[in-house]
């Protein structure tokens, strides 16, 4: 079985530069103890790849049950001079629910 | 004037934010000031430009309608207004404000403005600075610089609103300090307590995007449901004088301000929450805990304030060339192999009329256009739309994009339709260094009336 991150965890994303950074925050602790363990950077760099080389940093804030991911290199070139139609990446915090973790036995 | 508490409202989130309910707070939430937000890493390079073509202007473009709106009942009611619309012309603002503010109905006030923030003459002075984004010297941008800013801090807003002023007007200010200017003012607080100051950092971290921290940005149906999002309300904020805050909203407003907005916005465009750095303080969130105390007002603790650092950031903008873009839409039987078909012919064109680009990013707009998956592992859609943009130093390269694009509609696959040439947008890119503090003289200047 596998896990919806969208079905454990809500996101934002935010943009400095040429970085995004995006929070995921689960919905009660049985969801925190799946992406504490689970939601690694490699995981997130994993499902972002096609966009960037990274690198991916995580910082853990256990109390609010959130994660904050800081995704370098990610939003083509930085804000003001990306050609991409979002260049703010506000969507991809959308993308990041899309990552299925693995379940217990996997 | 010590008080024991004060209410702080968001008027603004960024230049073009919804001006209704930056009203409605004025009207209806008991404040005592107003911070409104209005100025992104590189819209005061575009003021910058604004001011060169014609001096008086240069401040936020939205200037007189959002003031024209909200300064009348905020003195009306005795509401302190601060905000950053003054661009990359703050006295220009102060002047065009006076200029009208009797025929909007404003009562006599008075006003100052912060300048210094300002520091072109010092990039040139020191092309040797690292750039943060890479290191290079700063050097190779200064030919092509449009503006250089440096975030001043609260330090400066304080020491404005001290003039007795009821609105101040600034240029490039970092956006929390636009609340914890007032908390300064207000309470006297200690520049150098920092626990203080990171607490009113925070609640200005928390407000200044207005509408991201009550439910905007936020709603997912089914899942995350905001109540009456379409009468989202602004946030605001109680400080008391030993540093504690709670965060509301509008009273009657719509939206949800609760642990879950407080969290997804406390760490909206932060890094390393262990060290959040501000002019004016570095903000350690990475213990914050919010407790709801009521519906729609949240209390949050556990936060801590270091030291600030002995440099100030500079935001340089400068010109990058031009970009331009076009999009045409294809609906039906084989609309995506009619798309990309249509992709093809555009590049051939351009690259037959000699012209070439530093980068070309290709959409398929329903596809992969917001996320970048490969659109040969996506369902095929109904409809698909193509867009194309490319960036080149060359501006009429930059025209023909889009206008390649359009003419899909007669001289591309069959059943193109919906073109549109957006034309070429000249490119203003921002890169950053850090400047010691004493290079930089802010001042304060009280604006009167002609």
């Amino acid at each position: 079985m596998t896990h919806r991150l969208y079905d454990l965890a809500h996101a934002r994303a935010g943009d400095k530069g040429n970085t995004s950074n995006i929070s995921v925050t689960a919905y009660d602790d049985a969801g925190w103890q799946i992406i504490r363990d689970k939601l690694t950077p490699d995981v997130v760099l994993g499902h972002f790849g096609h966009l960037t080389k990274g690198p991916v940093r995580r910082y853990e804030l256990p109390q609010l049950r959130a994660l904050n991911f800081v995704i370098e290199n990610a939003l083509g070139g930085g804000v003001t001079r990306s050609l991409a139609i979002d260049p703010h990446g506000k969507s991809l915090s959308a993308l990041m629910l899309t990552i299925e973790l693995p379940g217990h036995n996997e | 004037m010590a008080r024991d508490k004060i209410r702080i409202g968001c008027g603004a989130g960024f230049s073009d934010d919804r001006i209704p309910p930056g009203v409605e707070i004025v009207e209806k939430g008991d404040l005592d000031y107003l911070a409104m937000e209005c100025l992104a890493e590189r819209t005061i390079a575009r003021e910058s430009l604004d001011r060169t073509k014609d001096p008086s202007k240069g401040y936020t473009p939205v200037l007189r309608e959002r003031m024209e709106a909200i300064l009348p009942p905020a003195l009306a009611r005795n509401i302190k207004v601060v905000t950053n619309m003054g661009a990359a012309n703050p006295m220009g603002a102060a002047k065009v404000v006076r200029q009208n503010a009797k025929d909007w109905g404003c009562r006599d006030y008075s006003c100052a403005v912060v300048l210094g923030d300002e520091v072109t003459d010092i990039m040139r002075q020191h092309p040797e600075l690292p750039l943060m984004e890479d290191g290079a010297p700063l050097e190779s941008l200064l030919p092509r610089m449009a503006s250089a800013n440096a975030y001043l801090g609260a330090d400066v807003v304080a020491k404005a609103f001290s003039t007795g002023a009821d609105l101040v007007i600034t240029g490039r200010v970092a956006d929390p300090a636009l609340f914890l200017g007032p908390m300064l003012h207000a309470f006297g607080w200690a520049y150098d307590d920092f626990d203080k100051l990171a607490k009113g950092t925070l609640a200005g971290h928390l407000l200044e995007c207005s509408g991201q921290l009550t439910g905007g940005c936020f709603a997912d149906p089914g899942k995350k449901e905001v109540e009456d999002l379409a009468g989202l309300g602004y946030p605001l904020c109680d400080v008391w004088a030993d540093g504690r805050v709670e965060v509301s909203k509008t009273p009657g407003s719509g939206g949800r301000l609760d642990v879950a907005t407080c969290t997804e916005q406390l760490l909206y465009e932060m890094h390393d929450p262990t060290a959040y750095i501000t002019p004016d303080c570095v903000l350690d969130a990475s213990h914050v805990t919010f407790r709801q105390v009521e519906k729609d007002r949240v209390e949050f603790q556990g936060v801590r304030g270091k030291p600030r650092t002995a440099t100030y950031k500079v935001v340089v903008g400068y010109f990058d060339g031009y970009m331009g873009s076009g999009e045409m839409g294809f609906a039906g039987h084989n609309a995506l192999a009619r798309a990309k078909l249509g992709i093809e012919v555009v590049k051939e064109r351009l690259r037959r009329r000699g012209l070439t680009y530093e980068e070309m990013r290709i959409d398929l707009i329903g596809m992969n256009s917001l996320h970048g998956n490969n659109a040969d592992l996506a369902p095929e859609p109904y409809e698909v739309r193509l867009r194309i943009a490319a960036r080149t130093p060359d501006k009429k390269a930059a025209e023909a994009v889009g206008a390649e694009v359009r003419s899909l509609h007669m001289q591309g696959p069959t059943g193109a339709g919906g073109g549109i040439n957006f034309g070429a947008k000249q490119i203003l890119a921002v890169k950053s260094v850090l400047i010691p503090r004493e290079w930089v003289k802010p001042e304060i200047v009280k604006e009167q009336a002609a």
